[in-house]
Protein backbone atom coordinates (compact mmCIF):
# COMPACT_ATOMS: atom_id res chain seq x y z
CA UNK A 1 0.00 0.00 0.00
CA UNK A 2 2.63 2.33 0.78
CA UNK A 3 4.38 2.05 -2.79
CA UNK A 4 1.07 2.78 -4.64
CA UNK A 5 1.17 5.99 -2.13
CA UNK A 6 4.30 6.74 -2.85
CA UNK A 7 3.61 7.01 -6.40
CA UNK A 8 0.74 9.07 -6.00
CA UNK A 9 2.57 12.01 -3.92
CA UNK A 10 4.51 12.30 -7.18
CA UNK A 11 1.71 12.78 -9.34
CA UNK A 12 2.77 9.51 -10.93
CA UNK A 13 6.27 9.79 -11.73
CA UNK A 14 8.98 7.60 -10.95
CA UNK A 15 11.16 8.67 -8.30
CA UNK A 16 14.14 6.35 -7.31
CA UNK A 17 14.65 6.89 -4.15
CA UNK A 18 14.05 3.92 -1.97
CA UNK A 19 15.21 5.04 1.72
CA UNK A 20 12.82 7.98 1.15
CA UNK A 21 9.46 7.91 3.31
CA UNK A 22 7.37 11.03 4.16
CA UNK A 23 4.92 11.08 7.22
CA UNK A 24 2.05 14.12 6.94
CA UNK A 25 2.71 16.60 9.98
CA UNK A 26 -0.27 17.55 11.78
CA UNK A 27 -2.40 20.69 11.14
CA UNK A 28 -4.38 23.43 12.91
CA UNK A 29 -6.00 25.62 10.03
CA UNK A 30 -7.83 28.98 11.03
CA UNK A 31 -9.60 31.33 8.99
CA UNK A 32 -10.47 34.94 9.98
CA UNK A 33 -11.42 37.48 7.67
CA UNK A 34 -8.67 38.77 6.39
CA UNK A 35 -6.08 35.51 6.25
CA UNK A 36 -5.62 32.12 6.84
CA UNK A 37 -3.50 30.76 9.69
CA UNK A 38 -1.99 27.18 9.26
CA UNK A 39 0.17 25.49 11.50
CA UNK A 40 1.77 22.51 11.34
CA UNK A 41 3.86 19.96 14.00
CA UNK A 42 6.93 19.08 12.35
CA UNK A 43 9.87 18.46 15.45
CA UNK A 44 13.52 18.12 14.11
CA UNK A 45 12.57 20.60 11.73
CA UNK A 46 14.33 23.79 11.63
CA UNK A 47 14.36 26.59 8.71
CA UNK A 48 17.35 24.88 6.91
CA UNK A 49 15.11 21.79 6.57
CA UNK A 50 11.97 23.65 5.39
CA UNK A 51 10.59 23.65 1.42
CA UNK A 52 7.42 25.23 1.09
CA UNK A 53 6.33 25.40 -2.71
CA UNK A 54 3.41 27.23 -4.28
CA UNK A 55 1.98 26.18 -7.84
CA UNK A 56 -1.28 27.57 -9.14
CA UNK A 57 -2.96 26.55 -6.12
CA UNK A 58 -1.03 23.72 -4.58
CA UNK A 59 1.01 24.00 -1.72
CA UNK A 60 3.32 21.44 -0.86
CA UNK A 61 5.18 21.50 2.65
CA UNK A 62 8.29 19.18 3.42
CA UNK A 63 10.21 19.26 6.29
CA UNK A 64 13.33 17.36 6.29
CA UNK A 65 14.61 16.49 9.52
CA UNK A 66 17.42 17.79 11.02
CA UNK A 67 18.00 14.84 13.46
CA UNK A 68 21.89 14.77 15.20
CA UNK A 69 22.99 11.30 15.52
CA UNK A 70 22.59 10.24 18.76
CA UNK A 71 26.03 7.82 19.82
CA UNK A 72 25.64 4.76 21.25
CA UNK A 73 23.30 1.64 20.88
CA UNK A 74 19.05 2.52 20.33
CA UNK A 75 17.61 0.22 22.94
CA UNK A 76 13.97 1.46 22.48
CA UNK A 77 12.20 3.60 19.43
CA UNK A 78 9.33 5.44 18.84
CA UNK A 79 10.45 8.01 16.83
CA UNK A 80 10.64 7.52 12.81
CA UNK A 81 12.87 8.77 10.44
CA UNK A 82 11.03 9.56 7.62
CA UNK A 83 10.67 13.36 6.60
CA UNK A 84 7.26 15.31 6.87
CA UNK A 85 5.03 16.23 3.74
CA UNK A 86 1.54 17.49 3.07
CA UNK A 87 -0.04 19.05 -0.20
CA UNK A 88 -2.79 21.24 0.27
CA UNK A 89 -5.23 22.89 -2.74
CA UNK A 90 -5.55 26.12 -1.54
CA UNK A 91 -8.43 28.95 -1.56
CA UNK A 92 -7.80 30.61 -4.59
CA UNK A 93 -8.81 34.04 -2.91
CA UNK A 94 -5.59 33.78 -1.13
CA UNK A 95 -2.98 35.81 -2.20
CA UNK A 96 -0.17 33.65 -2.73
CA UNK A 97 2.95 36.39 -3.13
CA UNK A 98 1.73 37.76 0.60
CA UNK A 99 2.30 34.21 2.62
CA UNK A 100 4.64 34.40 5.08
CA UNK A 101 6.08 31.56 7.35
CA UNK A 102 7.74 31.01 11.28
CA UNK A 103 9.46 28.19 12.60
CA UNK A 104 9.60 27.72 15.66
CA UNK A 105 10.82 24.65 18.10
CA UNK A 106 9.21 22.42 14.96
CA UNK A 107 6.41 24.08 14.57
CA UNK A 108 5.95 25.71 11.35
CA UNK A 109 3.35 28.86 11.00
CA UNK A 110 2.35 29.56 7.78
CA UNK A 111 -0.31 33.23 7.64
CA UNK A 112 -1.83 33.35 4.29
CA UNK A 113 -3.52 36.60 3.56
CA UNK A 114 -6.54 36.74 1.40
CA UNK A 115 -6.47 39.24 -1.91
CA UNK A 116 -7.99 42.32 -1.08
CA UNK A 117 -10.83 41.80 -3.67
CA UNK A 118 -11.71 38.62 -1.59
CA UNK A 119 -12.19 40.38 2.23
CA UNK A 120 -15.96 40.55 3.07
CA UNK A 121 -16.77 43.99 2.35
CA UNK A 122 -19.85 45.89 3.58
CA UNK A 123 -21.97 47.74 0.56
CA UNK A 124 -23.30 50.59 1.90
CA UNK A 125 -26.59 51.62 0.75
CA UNK A 126 -26.83 55.35 -0.82
CA UNK B 1 -1.35 8.07 20.61
CA UNK B 2 -4.42 8.86 20.73
CA UNK B 3 -6.60 6.65 18.12
CA UNK B 4 -10.03 9.15 18.18
CA UNK B 5 -8.77 12.24 16.89
CA UNK B 6 -10.47 15.47 18.53
CA UNK B 7 -11.98 17.14 15.95
CA UNK B 8 -13.81 21.14 16.21
CA UNK B 9 -17.01 20.68 14.32
CA UNK B 10 -16.44 22.38 11.15
CA UNK B 11 -17.66 26.21 11.12
CA UNK B 12 -17.32 26.48 7.15
CA UNK B 13 -19.69 24.17 4.80
CA UNK B 14 -17.16 24.83 2.11
CA UNK B 15 -13.77 23.42 2.91
CA UNK B 16 -11.23 25.13 1.02
CA UNK B 17 -8.16 23.23 2.09
CA UNK B 18 -8.48 19.75 0.28
CA UNK B 19 -5.72 17.40 0.88
CA UNK B 20 -5.37 16.67 -2.64
CA UNK B 21 -4.04 12.44 -1.88
CA UNK B 22 -7.47 11.30 -0.76
CA UNK B 23 -8.91 9.19 1.58
CA UNK B 24 -5.92 6.20 0.72
CA UNK B 25 -3.58 8.73 2.25
CA UNK B 26 -5.64 9.26 5.20
CA UNK B 27 -5.67 5.50 5.96
CA UNK B 28 -2.21 5.29 5.74
CA UNK B 29 -1.30 7.45 8.00
CA UNK B 30 -3.85 5.64 10.46
CA UNK B 31 -1.34 2.25 9.89
CA UNK B 32 1.88 3.74 9.86
CA UNK B 33 1.68 6.13 13.79
CA UNK B 34 3.71 4.24 15.54
CA UNK B 35 1.50 1.27 17.45
CA UNK B 36 4.52 0.32 19.70
CA UNK B 37 3.18 3.69 21.88
CA UNK B 38 0.46 1.18 22.75
CA UNK B 39 2.01 -2.36 23.32
CA UNK B 40 5.27 -1.41 24.89
CA UNK B 41 4.06 -1.35 28.34
CA UNK B 42 5.89 1.02 29.61
CA UNK B 43 2.50 2.94 30.70
CA UNK B 44 -0.70 2.57 30.90
CA UNK B 45 -2.44 3.98 27.76
CA UNK B 46 -4.09 7.04 28.12
CA UNK B 47 -5.86 8.68 25.91
CA UNK B 48 -4.16 11.98 24.36
CA UNK B 49 -0.87 13.19 23.88
CA UNK B 50 2.05 10.20 24.01
CA UNK B 51 5.15 12.22 22.93
CA UNK B 52 7.12 9.55 20.69
CA UNK B 53 10.37 8.67 22.92
CA UNK B 54 14.13 6.87 22.07
CA UNK B 55 16.19 5.77 24.41
CA UNK B 56 19.71 5.00 23.37
CA UNK B 57 22.80 4.06 25.08
CA UNK B 58 26.22 4.17 25.18
CA UNK B 59 29.64 3.14 27.16
CA UNK B 60 28.74 6.46 29.69
CA UNK B 61 25.46 7.68 29.23
CA UNK B 62 21.97 7.00 28.23
CA UNK B 63 20.05 9.24 25.96
CA UNK B 64 16.31 10.14 25.99
CA UNK B 65 14.96 11.80 23.19
CA UNK B 66 11.25 13.07 23.13
CA UNK B 67 9.57 14.42 20.00
CA UNK B 68 7.47 17.58 21.86
CA UNK B 69 6.99 20.18 19.35
CA UNK B 70 5.76 24.13 20.08
CA UNK B 71 6.46 24.00 23.61
CA UNK B 72 8.50 26.36 25.65
CA UNK B 73 11.49 25.26 27.48
CA UNK B 74 9.69 26.21 31.28
CA UNK B 75 6.52 23.62 30.36
CA UNK B 76 8.55 20.56 30.19
CA UNK B 77 9.31 19.33 33.41
CA UNK B 78 11.53 16.68 33.80
CA UNK B 79 12.00 14.29 36.73
CA UNK B 80 14.04 11.28 38.04
CA UNK B 81 13.06 8.93 40.93
CA UNK B 82 14.58 5.85 41.66
CA UNK B 83 15.73 5.19 38.11
CA UNK B 84 12.82 6.04 36.18
CA UNK B 85 12.51 9.07 34.61
CA UNK B 86 9.45 10.96 34.08
CA UNK B 87 8.84 13.97 31.21
CA UNK B 88 5.77 15.83 31.34
CA UNK B 89 4.10 19.23 30.95
CA UNK B 90 0.87 21.16 28.98
CA UNK B 91 0.44 22.48 25.84
CA UNK B 92 -1.70 25.27 26.35
CA UNK B 93 -4.43 26.06 23.53
CA UNK B 94 -3.50 29.28 21.64
CA UNK B 95 -6.95 31.12 21.32
CA UNK B 96 -7.25 32.55 17.80
CA UNK B 97 -9.97 34.99 18.75
CA UNK B 98 -11.78 36.05 15.82
CA UNK B 99 -10.86 33.04 13.67
CA UNK B 100 -13.38 29.99 12.50
CA UNK B 101 -11.65 26.76 12.44
CA UNK B 102 -11.43 24.75 9.63
CA UNK B 103 -8.71 21.30 11.36
CA UNK B 104 -7.84 21.11 14.52
CA UNK B 105 -5.31 18.08 14.59
CA UNK B 106 -2.67 19.33 17.13
CA UNK B 107 -3.09 18.16 20.38
CA UNK B 108 -3.68 20.46 23.19
CA UNK B 109 -3.32 19.71 27.02
CA UNK B 110 -1.32 17.51 29.31
CA UNK B 111 1.15 14.98 28.52
CA UNK B 112 3.15 12.45 30.49
CA UNK B 113 5.83 9.62 29.94
CA UNK B 114 7.72 7.86 31.83
CA UNK B 115 10.76 5.38 31.12
CA UNK B 116 12.34 2.94 34.00
CA UNK B 117 16.32 3.36 33.09
CA UNK B 118 18.37 -0.38 33.02
CA UNK B 119 21.03 0.91 35.03
CA UNK B 120 21.85 3.71 37.78
CA UNK B 121 22.37 7.11 36.80
CA UNK B 122 24.17 9.90 38.24
CA UNK B 123 20.87 12.26 39.13
CA UNK B 124 23.35 15.36 39.44
CA UNK B 125 24.63 15.17 36.07
CA UNK B 126 21.58 14.98 34.03
CA UNK B 127 21.52 17.50 31.53
CA UNK B 128 18.25 18.57 28.86
CA UNK B 129 18.71 20.74 25.71
CA UNK B 130 15.62 21.55 23.58
CA UNK B 131 15.76 22.30 20.15
CA UNK B 132 13.95 22.39 17.07
CA UNK B 133 10.82 20.69 18.79
CA UNK B 134 12.95 17.38 20.02
CA UNK B 135 14.12 17.32 23.73
CA UNK B 136 17.26 15.87 24.65
CA UNK B 137 17.94 14.25 27.86
CA UNK B 138 21.44 13.07 28.89
CA UNK B 139 21.83 10.93 31.72
CA UNK B 140 25.27 9.81 32.58
CA UNK B 141 26.05 6.39 33.89
CA UNK B 142 27.30 6.17 37.33
CA UNK B 143 30.60 4.40 38.06
CA UNK B 144 29.54 1.35 38.80
CA UNK B 145 27.40 0.87 36.39
CA UNK B 146 29.82 1.24 33.33
CA UNK B 147 30.73 -1.72 31.55
CA UNK B 148 34.07 -2.94 32.77
CA UNK B 149 36.77 -5.23 31.11
CA UNK B 150 37.26 -8.05 32.67
CA UNK B 151 41.18 -9.86 31.73
CA UNK B 152 41.34 -13.17 31.00
CA UNK B 153 44.50 -14.56 32.05
CA UNK B 154 45.76 -18.00 30.97
CA UNK B 155 48.13 -19.83 33.06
Amino acid sequence: MNAVAEREKTNGTQVLQPERTYVAPEVNIFESKDQYVLEAEMPGVNKEGLEITLQDNILTITGHRADQPIGGEPLYRESRKADYRRVFELDPGIDGEKISARVDQGVLTLTLPKAERVKPRKITVA
Amino acid sequence: MALIRWHRPETARWDPFRQLSSLHSEIDRLFEAPLSALTAGLQPFTSGWSPALDLHEDKDNFTVRAELPGMKKEEIEISLHDGVLSISGERREVKHEDSGVHRSERFVGHFQRTLALPSAVDADKVKATYEDGILTVTLPKTEAAKPRQIQVKTR
